[in-house]
Parts: C-alpha cells; sequence; structure tokens
C-alpha cells in the first residue's frame, strides 16, 4: 500500500489500465539500455539548446530541465473528461474578463466584492470599455492541474498572462519518439505535434476586423537572456512567423509595425511574451525597454490583437482564484466541472485566524507569487521556518492565501534502483479564438524529482516528463 | 526579414570566420616557433597585431610571450576577438536570427559553441594546443556545411555570405598589412632564410601553401604572394575573391528585393578601384598605402550594408 494514488499502480500495486502496454513494454527492457537512452536525450535536449536560465544566481547561465523517460500516461476516458472541465472553466474565464471590465454585473450581483477586482494591482483601468478583437482575453491559456486519486483532479492555478512550456511538450514528445519509436507503434497516443500550427491559425483567426488578407502574426519576446527564450524562439520558428523584440517595433500610420530590411511592416497580431507593465512605457511602466511606446493607443484603435489581453492577469490571480467556482456557475449556468481547491484568503480575520492555528498543515502562496518562490509548504517545515512565516502572515494577511496539503498523485521515475514513485501536476494547452477552444490531448507533466517533495517547478529541482493521452 | 535578423546573420558568420582565421593564425605562429628556434616572441608580437588585438594584449601583460599570447588569443574573456568570445558572440547571434535558420544550422553553431567552450576551460597545454585548434577550424566546417546544404539561397544565405566574406577579406588584410615590408620588391636580402620564413608565415597563416604552388610553381617570390593573396581570381581567400563574392551576394539582394541601394554602388566602386591594377601599378601605389585605403573602404562598405538593410534602429 501507498499512501498516494500512484497513476501506474494506483493504490494496490496493480498496473492501472492506461499503463498496461507500457509495463510489459518496460518489463521487457534492459535498465542499462535504458539508463544510456536517459543520458542520450539530455544530450539531445542541450545540442538542441532547449535550456533555462535560473534567476539570482551568477553561473547557472543556462541549464537543462531534467527529463525522465517514464511517460505520464492518461486514458481517452480521462481526458474527456478533463477537456469538458478545462473548456467550460476558459469559457468562464473569458467572460468574467470581458464582464469586469464593461458591466461587471457579477459585482451587481453580488458574488465578488467590488474592491477583490478594482483594487487587484492585476485590474487594468486602461481596458475598460475596450473589446478586444475577436471579443477574446486570453488565448493561450496553461490549467495547472493535480490529482489525487482515481476520479478526483483539482485546478491548481489558472495560468491566463504567458503560460510558459509548451515547448516542453512538444520537444519531450519528439525525443521519446526519436528514442522509443517501437513504443509508439504498440500503444496509440494521441499527436501533440499539430499545436504549433494551431496556434498559428488560432492567433490569425482573433485578428483585428479593420485587416484585410492573411493577418501578420509575430512573437515579443524580451530577448536572448530571457529564461523562456527558447520556447519564444521555438514557437516563432515552428509557426513560421517573425520573432522581434520591443527594439525592432515603433507605431508607424497608426499601425504597429516591424523593421524589416525592406523597411516598416505593419503587424496584425502581436504575441506577446512579456508582461502588461512592459508592454508600453507610454501608459505603464515608463522604465521599460521591452515594449512598444504607444501601442496601447494602437490597441485601444482597435489596429492590434495583443495576445493574451492586457489585464486578463487578473483572472490567474490567486485571490481571485479562491472565486473560481463562483465565476464558472455564474456566466455558465452549470456548476464547475473541474474541483477548486478549498482556499482561505488570509485578509479576511477568521480565515486568517484559521491558517495561523494550522499552518503546519497547510500550504501558503503568495497571491501575485509565481514559480514556487515565495510559498510555505507546513508539513516539511521547520518550526523556524513556521515561525517567520507567521510573521510574514501577520505583517501583510492581504499578500497572502492558504490551501490544504493535498495528496498529489505520484508516476514512477526511472532511477539508477529502478521505477519509484514522484509526485506531479499537468498543465495542459488551450487555444481560445472566435472559432473556439482548441486543448491539446497531453500537457506539461511537471515532476518533483526528489523523494517526497510536492515542488514541481523547473526552478526548484522539478522535472518534466512526456504526456501520454491514449487514443479510444 | 527583420533588420535585427540580417544583422544577426551577419555578425554570426563574421564571429564564425573570425574565430576560424584567429585559430589559423596560432596554428601558423606555433608552427614557426617549433621549426625556427627560440626566437619568436617578436613572431608572437607580430601574429597580435595581425588579429588586431595588441593593444589589449599589452594592456594585460608587459611582454609577449608564446604562452601569453595563445592565452589571449584563444581563451580570454577581456578579448573580444578571442576565439571563446568570437563563437560565444557567434552563437548569441544564432539565438538571436534561430528562427532564420535550419535546425542543422543552429544545431552546427550550438555544438560548435559547446564543444569549444569545453576546450577552452581552461589553459591550453603546449601537446593538446594543436588537437583543440584542429577542432575549431573543423567546427567551423560544420557550419559552414549546414549552411551549405540546407539553407535556402535567399537573403538569410546572402547576409550569412556577405558577413564572412567581410570578415575574411579584412582578415588577409591585415595579414598583409602586418607583413607588407617582406613583399616590397626591395626587401634587404630576397631569398634569405629571415625572408623564407615570413613568407611562409603569410601563405600559411590564409591556407594557402598549396594553393600557391599549384598556381606559381615551387619557387616562393614576394611579387607572386602578393598577386595570388591580392588579385587572385580563384584563391577563396584573396581580396578579390572576397570582394567578387561580396558583389554578388549584394547583387542577389539588390535583384530579390528589386531595389538597389547605396551598398552595390559602393562595392562596385570598391571593385573598380582595388581590383582591377595589375600588381605592378599596386606596388607603385605602395603597398601598404594600398591595403589601409582598402581596409577603410571595407570599413564604410559594412556601414552602407547596416544602414541600408536597417540593422539597427
Amino acid at each position: 500500500m501507498t499512501e498516494y494514488f500512484d497513476e501506474m499502480w494506483g493504490l494496490s500495486q496493480q498496473t492501472r489500465a492506461p499503463y498496461k502496454k507500457f509495463s510489459e513494454w518496460f518489463e521487457g527492457e534492459e535498465p542499462a539500455r535504458l539508463r544510456a537512452k536517459q543520458r542520450e536525450a539530455e544530450e539531445l535536449f542541450r545540442l538542441t539548446g532547449i535550456t533555462f536560465n535560473v534567476y539570482g544566481r551568477d553561473e547557472a547561465e543556462e541549464r537543462l530541465i531534467p527529463f525522465d523517460i517514464i511517460p505520464r500516461v492518461i486514458s481517452a476516458r480521462e481526458w474527456k473528461k478533463l477537456s469538458k472541465g478545462i473548456d467550460q472553466r476558459v469559457r468562464a474565464i473569458n467572460a468574467f474578463l470581458h464582464d469586469i471590465y464593461h458591466r461587471q454585473e457579477i459585482i451587481r450581483a453580488g458574488r465578488i466584492p467590488r474592491e477583490m477586482i478594482e483594487k487587484n494591482e492585476a485590474y487594468l483601468p486602461h481596458m475598460i470599455g475596450v473589446r478586444p478583437p475577436g471579443g477574446i482575453y486570453t488565448h493561450i491559456v496553461g490549467i495547472d492541474l493535480v490529482r489525487t486519486d482515481e476520479d478526483t483532479f483539482y485546478v491548481l492555478e489558472d495560468n491566463a498572462r504567458t503560460p510558459s512550456g509548451v515547448s516542453y511538450m512538444l520537444e519531450n514528445r519528439e525525443t521519446m519518439l526519436q528514442m522509443f519509436p517501437e513504443l509508439f507503434s504498440k500503444t496509440r497516443v494521441q499527436p501533440v505535434s499539430g499545436y504549433p500550427r494551431a496556434l498559428q491559425q488560432s492567433l490569425a483567426a482573433c485578428a483585428p476586423e479593420s485587416c484585410n488578407g492573411p493577418p501578420t502574426v509575430a512573437v515579443l519576446t524580451p530577448g536572448i537572456y530571457n529564461s523562456a527564450y527558447y520556447e519564444h524562439s521555438f514557437l516563432a520558428d515552428k509557426m513560421g512567423v517573425e520573432l522581434v523584440e520591443g527594439s525592432d517595433l515603433r507605431i508607424v500610420d497608426g499601425h504597429v509595425a516591424m523593421r524589416t530590411t525592406r523597411g516598416y511592416q505593419p503587424i496584425d497580431v502581436l504575441y506577446r511574451r512579456i508582461d502588461d507593465d512592459f508592454i508600453d512605457p507610454l501608459n505603464f511602466n515608463p522604465d521599460s525597454m521591452l515594449g512598444v511606446p504607444g501601442i496601447m493607443d494602437v490597441y485601444r484603435a482597435g489596429r492590434i490583437t495583443i495576445a493574451n489581453a492586457p489585464g486578463g492577469g487578473i483572472s490567474d490571480d490567486k485571490a481571485i482564484y479562491s472565486y473560481m467556482p463562483e465565476i464558472v456557475e455564474f456566466y455558465t449556468g452549470e456548476k464547475a466541472i473541474l474541483e477548486n481547491v478549498p482556499t482561505w484568503r488570509c485578509n479576511e480575520p477568521d480565515s486568517l485566524q484559521y491558517v495561523l492555528d494550522n499552518l503546519k498543515d497547510l500550504v501558503v502562496k503568495e497571491v501575485h507569487g509565481s514559480g514556487g518562490y515565495g510559498m510555505l509548504i507546513g508539513p516539511t517545515s521547520s518550526k523556524k521556518e513556521l515561525a517567520e512565516f507567521e510573521a510574514k502572515l501577520r505583517a501583510r494577511p492581504n499578500n497572502y492565501i492558504a490551501q490544504p496539503t493535498l495528496s498529489l498523485s505520484t508516476v514512477p521515475i526511472f532511477t539508477k534502483a529502478g521505477l519509484a514513485p514522484r509526485h506531479v501536476d499537468l498543465r495542459p494547452y488551450v487555444l481560445v479564438s472566435p472559432d473556439g477552444v482548441n486543448i491539446t490531448p497531453g500537457g506539461l507533466t511537471r515532476v518533483a524529482l526528489k523523494k517526497g517533495s510536492l515542488v514541481v517547478n523547473s526552478s526548484q529541482g522539478g522535472g518534466t516528463k512526456d504526456t501520454w493521452v491514449l487514443e479510444d | 526579414m527583420l533588420g535585427k535578423t540580417a544583422g544577426g546573420l551577419f555578425w554570426m558568420s563574421r564571429q564564425l570566420e573570425r574565430s576560424e582565421n584567429t585559430a589559423r593564425m596560432i596554428e601558423t605562429g606555433q608552427r614557426i616557433a617549433l621549426t625556427r628556434g627560440a626566437d619568436s616572441d617578436g613572431e608572437w608580437a607580430s601574429i597580435l597585431r595581425t588579429a588586431a588585438v595588441s593593444s589589449g594584449h599589452a594592456a594585460k601583460y608587459d611582454t609577449v610571450t608564446r604562452e601569453n599570447a595563445i592565452d589571449w588569443m584563444l581563451r580570454d574573456k577581456a578579448n573580444p576577438s578571442s576565439v571563446l568570445c568570437s563563437v560565444e558572440t557567434a552563437r548569441n547571434n544564432a539565438r538571436m536570427v534561430r528562427t532564420a535558420l535550419t535546425h542543422e544550422c543552429w544545431e552546427a553553431v550550438n555544438a560548435a559553441y559547446l564543444r569549444i567552450k569545453e576546450l577552452l576551460a581552461r589553459r591550453v597545454s603546449e601537446r593538446d594546443l594543436p588537437q583543440v585548434l584542429a577542432t575549431i577550424r573543423q567546427r567551423s566546417a560544420f557550419v559552414r556545411g549546414a549552411m551549405h546544404g540546407t539553407l535556402l539561397r535567399n537573403d538569410i544565405y546572402d547576409f550569412i555570405r556577405i558577413g564572412t566574406f567581410m570578415e575574411r577579406a579584412d582578415n588577409t588584410a591585415r595579414i598583409l598589412d602586418v607583413k607588407y615590408y617582406v613583399l616590397l620588391p626591395m626587401a634587404s636580402s630576397v631569398g634569405s632564410r629571415l625572408d623564407n620564413v615570413q613568407w611562409e608565415t603569410i601563405l600559411r597563416s590564409v591556407s594557402a601553401e598549396g594553393g600557391y604552388r599549384m598556381t606559381h610553381g615551387h619557387k616562393i617570390r614576394p611579387r607572386e604572394i602578393a598577386q595570388f593573396l591580392l588579385l587572385d581570381k580563384r584563391m577563396p581567400r584573396s581580396l578579390n575573391f572576397c570582394c567578387s563574392k561580396i558583389r554578388d551576394n549584394l547583387g542577389y539582394l539588390a535583384s530579390d528585393y528589386g531595389e538597389r541601394l547605396d551598398s552595390q554602388s559602393c562595392i562596385d566602386t570598391l571593385c573598380r578601384r582595388f581590383m582591377s591594377h595589375d600588381i605592378d601599378a599596386i606596388f607603385d601605389y605602395g603597398l601598404h598605402e594600398y591595403i589601409q585605403d582598402f581596409l577603410s573602404a571595407l570599413a564604410d562598405l559594412s556601414r552602407q550594408i547596416e544602414i541600408d538593410y536597417r540593422f539597427y534602429e
């Protein structure tokens, strides 16, 4: 018996159905050959340049995210349920964003307090009354899911700003296909390789109404020193569009245009991988060197699509997260299919008291934090760490939310001693356009490589796995 | 294509060419030192001048020795033209223009960087030097091969070629500039041991010994060397060859884009001015002056290309 639900072995060390074929294959493999393959995979990643930068460290300029060769397998039935829930949730998020920047029905209905919206740092007054082209706010979403048993998936976070990691979803599959082709002729796995094309089409479908002819799409990156630069160049390359930086762009005749070898050429859709704050030094952070001065004015005039829309970040704010069940219900008229993790908002005195009393059993997160920084995991923290966090909570309760520690499911990883269960999460990638919601069957599985650890972030010792969604 | 991308391609190929040329110069220096005895420090000083890195070297070291010259040229981070820095800059440019390159090209550049960085992580011992230099040249050849074999012959390829030949012309011209006096007709003792060494150095630095022999036979004469490196149409590192390639590629750009810019007139003028005379006329004019004029015309051309194709804002 294991304490946690293992996706390969369940709770009783019986291989679960989705893993049967993989398990048979694995039993017949020489561990030494697999170890060599594991090294081969890393070599492939390094050569392709799939690296990331770790903040706050000098020497570790470029590191690889460790890749584990044991796939994470999801059955077609499980996936159907997940996609329905994801579809519902993204539609609700878009409706919510439209609402809070227009009539604010949800506030009038008393479902969310006004100050939760209007005092939120991620709420962008510039967007009030602005209708983004096609009415779409979140063109690209990554929904972080965790599983706790056979049937229960929780949404941990809605990444509605610029979710990263999709290049890993694609490269992990490429690597597996190269290393173990025989595995894929045995098992029917739904392909993920259509993502870049779907992304290109989805973005093009959101072009401004004034755009005649095929829209010009570009990816906006902060540059080669950004931690996700590989992904930016990868996506631009696979979509066959230009990868631009702020210094390549300027406003020409009321349009955002890029400097080409033959003069300035207008852009219709900008998939930006920089934050709202930096996108327009004239309208937001005046020190930003990354954005385009005046782009917000062009945007408000309806002459460019910015994906994702500015101001959408409020929907993945951790304080708003706690209202998601209400939000889904309010806009879709249905109960949320995917569960929300119970969340205590520390700005409410009763909740704060509860959190302080039960700190050692809870996970506490910064409302605006990301990447696993600045969080406390009660059960694995020392007395000293708990005491330090208690002081932080008392000093700035508004800055925190708390959640119970979930019994995250595990999937085995390949270690020197054989297979060993490790905790995982899942980030499927979702595209939204007037043509509909497109969910790639698969996603990024992140795995905490350290035994017992619940932190899957790559900046803190997490790795990745190929994620298989089986054909029906 | 983005102007920034054109600039990135241009500088990527220039830096790669530079790393290869630097490796070749070190190889030449080492060869001379090994075969001509102890008096080689003067030779290293002249090699540093040729590579245009001597002032930086002088700022760091009081004297020129074989060891510190090689280390400075190979792997010193303070020398932006060291092999290590050139390859790193080339790779950063390749990352920037990643979407313009094929998978093969990018991998070749990235692999070159990873391998060379590993080889140059520590000071290179005399014993390992030949192998290290061979690897640097080989990696550069891999990149060239990937480009040749996989890139579409469009503006991407044109900017890469222009960068390569600008750097190469510059390199050959600088080698001649530092050694021009040994090629002058009145040079003191024609055919002396010293001159032979110098001539051999020149030919080796541009990998031209075999080519020279095929073209001019076994007798090494300064006039023929000058003719070969300046004006020969088939020698891939001669000024004439490099300039005609730059002219070709600028021509392709003009017809591709449907417009002739100042760069095209600039290279036409340059070719007319420097490539239409015979070697005696060049000697009459003054070899040193000729090379100086050429280098400055080349720099003007480089600036004009930058402007015409909007590399920078």
